[in-house]
């Protein structure tokens, strides 16, 4: 390969071909917009969050409690056989302190999302979640922590019905 | 299983840019075309086409393997596109190898193309909506994240420091530096840059990770009987895996890729190899993160679970090392085209067995080498092995 071929095709553009308009291109911004069905599974999990309840799903057979729910078991391929309630508070499995945006803007404040098993599952079921109200310096995975819940009248049955996570002591 | 042997005889890439002014369909002919060339083909002894390209949202060209078809060599011809994330490089010439190994066709031409930076401000605008909509996206989640708090759980399971692992972008980056085509090879990086580096999510820093970049790479695949006419060094397809985890991602144990040991081991029992890490002479395993790299050898069992980042420190997995790990540079130096990057792996493989990898290649002539690719949710592992003789 290299031994053979000395030119490689691919031309690389900088920013300034762009803004100065060396190249010629073409910009288009999409217009989708989506309606989701939260389905039978997390439709429930939603509503029960509106409630200030946080549910998951138990199987039987493997015997595992997991959250979010799910109307079948994926490793047993049967139907999950009941609805169970959890606690509200966990234990930090895993999290980073993040600075930027989605677009790689500067964030002022970092945001820490955490993976945060939660307590009354099987162990190792997270949830995706953020922790709030705590010294990005002080988080530690193994930190239990505890859901702060947005008032009742506010909540429209979402995952940010959890404004975040809390440490407790 | 009744299975063909299968060859790779053929292999072309084009430099991996950050902004290409090359189209993605311009891209996949410049790198089919010194493909086909390279073994002195045409495109009429191509008998198939199997393209790999990652989320139609890059480019937002629905049913983009429609659109790149054409430049992929597809006219008039049988044509697939395979898409499993970031494991579509190592997917799409597993595509190639089962199109040729059946026996439906002779010659399978493999093209894999990547074209990010069209996607603006950042393609993670695209990205972003692999997190479920309902559960996740409702929390601004970024999804550097996922990386974040995989490499957290890693570090903390096995009492990593960050510079135990920032080895992993300076040896690969350092790799790149010989790379016609690399984006970001750097002779001179040390473990302090990589430390210093603008803190994104932490512990992922800048030069922890692989850039947004544009390119393409394409193989030729060829039956026994064709391949040993093409050419006399073919470099066979010993074997192929791949496996799915959950997308309930995190429900999983985020420090051990189970799904990479699952597709290891299929790939492994189907060349008969039972010792890879004295059979595995040389690796390119996916390294879009620098702790990918280590998490992905403990996930092929070439090193006991924790280990890989004292093999690295030790220098085992440096090009003159006995188990050079990345000597193309990987994503962290040659650049990230997602499914362009994983079938560069497979290409680098190709040239290192065949003595042809110039200033990047092994000393000690090897003669088995693996490629292996990573994606999805962080949920998919594919692996092929290829060797030279047998």
């Amino acid at each position: 390969m290299t031994a053979k071929i000395k030119e490689f095709p691919g031309v690389g553009l900088r920013e300034s071909d762009f803004t100065e308009r060396k190249v010629l291109f073409t910009e288009w911004k999409p217009n989708a917009q989506y309606a989701w069905d939260a389905g039978i599974a997390i439709g429930r999990y939603l509503a029960e969050l509106k409630e200030g309840r946080i549910i998951g799903v138990h199987c039987h057979r493997c015997r595992r409690t997991v959250v979010p729910p799910r109307i079948f078991c994926e490793w047993c391929f049967r139907p999950m056989d009941e609805w169970v309630y959890l606690e509200d508070h966990g234990v930090v499995n895993t999290f980073s302190i993040c600075h930027v945006r989605w677009d790689m803007e500067r964030l002022e404040e970092p945001l820490i999302p955490a993976v945060i098993e939660i307590a009354g599952a099987s162990k190792g079921m997270g949830i995706l979640h953020l922790l709030g109200e705590v010294d990005p310096k002080q988080v530690k995975i193994g930190m239990k922590v505890k859901a702060v819940w947005k008032p009742a009248a506010e909540r429209i049955g979402a995952i940010t019905d959890i404004l975040y996570f809390k440490p407790v002591e | 299983m009744g299975l063909r042997k299968v060859a790779v005889v053929g292999a072309g890439m084009t430099k991996f840019v950050r902004r290409a002014q090359e189209t993605g369909r311009e891209l996949a002919y410049e790198a089919a075309k010194m493909a086909l060339d390279s073994c002195e083909l045409t495109l009429d002894d191509v008998d198939a086409v199997a393209l790999g390209t990652a989320p139609d949202a890059f480019d937002a060209v629905h049913m983009k393997g429609e659109y790149l078809s054409d430049g992929a060599g597809a006219w008039r011809k049988p044509f697939m596109r395979s898409y499993v994330g970031g494991g579509t490089g190592v997917f799409a010439p597993i595509q190639g190898w089962y199109h040729v190994a059946s026996g439906l066709f002779d010659v399978c031409l493999v093209v894999c193309e990547e074209k990010m930076s069209s996607c603006q401000p950042h393609p993670q605008g695209a990205f972003l909506t692999i997190f479920d909509h309902t559960t996740e996206r409702p929390l601004g989640p970024n999804l550097l994240w996922i990386f974040a708090l995989e490499m957290n759980r890693y570090m903390q399971t096995y009492g990593l420091q960050k510079k135990d692992i920032a080895l992993v972008s300076v040896k690969n980056k350092r790799n790149a530096a010989d790379h016609p085509c690399a984006l970001l090879g750097d002779p001179n990086i040390t473990v302090e840059d990589v430390l210093n580096s603008e803190v994104l999510a932490w512990p992922v820093q800048r030069l922890d990770v692989s850039p947004v970049t544009d390119g393409a790479v394409a193989v030729v695949l060829a039956a026994e009987n064709v391949a040993k006419r093409i050419t006399d060094k073919p470099v066979w397809i010993k074997g192929v895996g791949w496996s799915l985890d959950t997308a309930y991602w995190t429900n999983r144990d985020l420090y051990y890729p189970k799904y990479v040991e699952y597709a290891a081991r299929m790939a492994y029992e189907m060349a008969g190899i039972r010792e890879p890490r004295k059979e595995i002479h040389v690796v390119e395993p996916y390294d879009p993160f620098d702790y990918k790299e280590l998490h992905h050898l403990e996930g092929l069992l070439l090193a006991d679970k924790g280990e890989a980042p004292r093999l690295t420190a030790e220098g085992v997995t440096a090009r003159t090392g006995n188990m050079p790990v990345c000597p193309s540079g990987g994503l962290l130096g040659v650049g990230n085209p997602i499914a362009a990057a994983g079938l560069m792996k497979v290409a680098e493989i190709f040239w290192q067995l065949r003595g042809e990898a110039g200033k990047r290649q092994v000393p000690g002539k090897p003669i088995t080498g693996l490629a292996q690719a990573w994606g999805d949710l962080m949920q998919v592992g594919t692996v092929i092995i290829l060797g030279i003789g047998g």
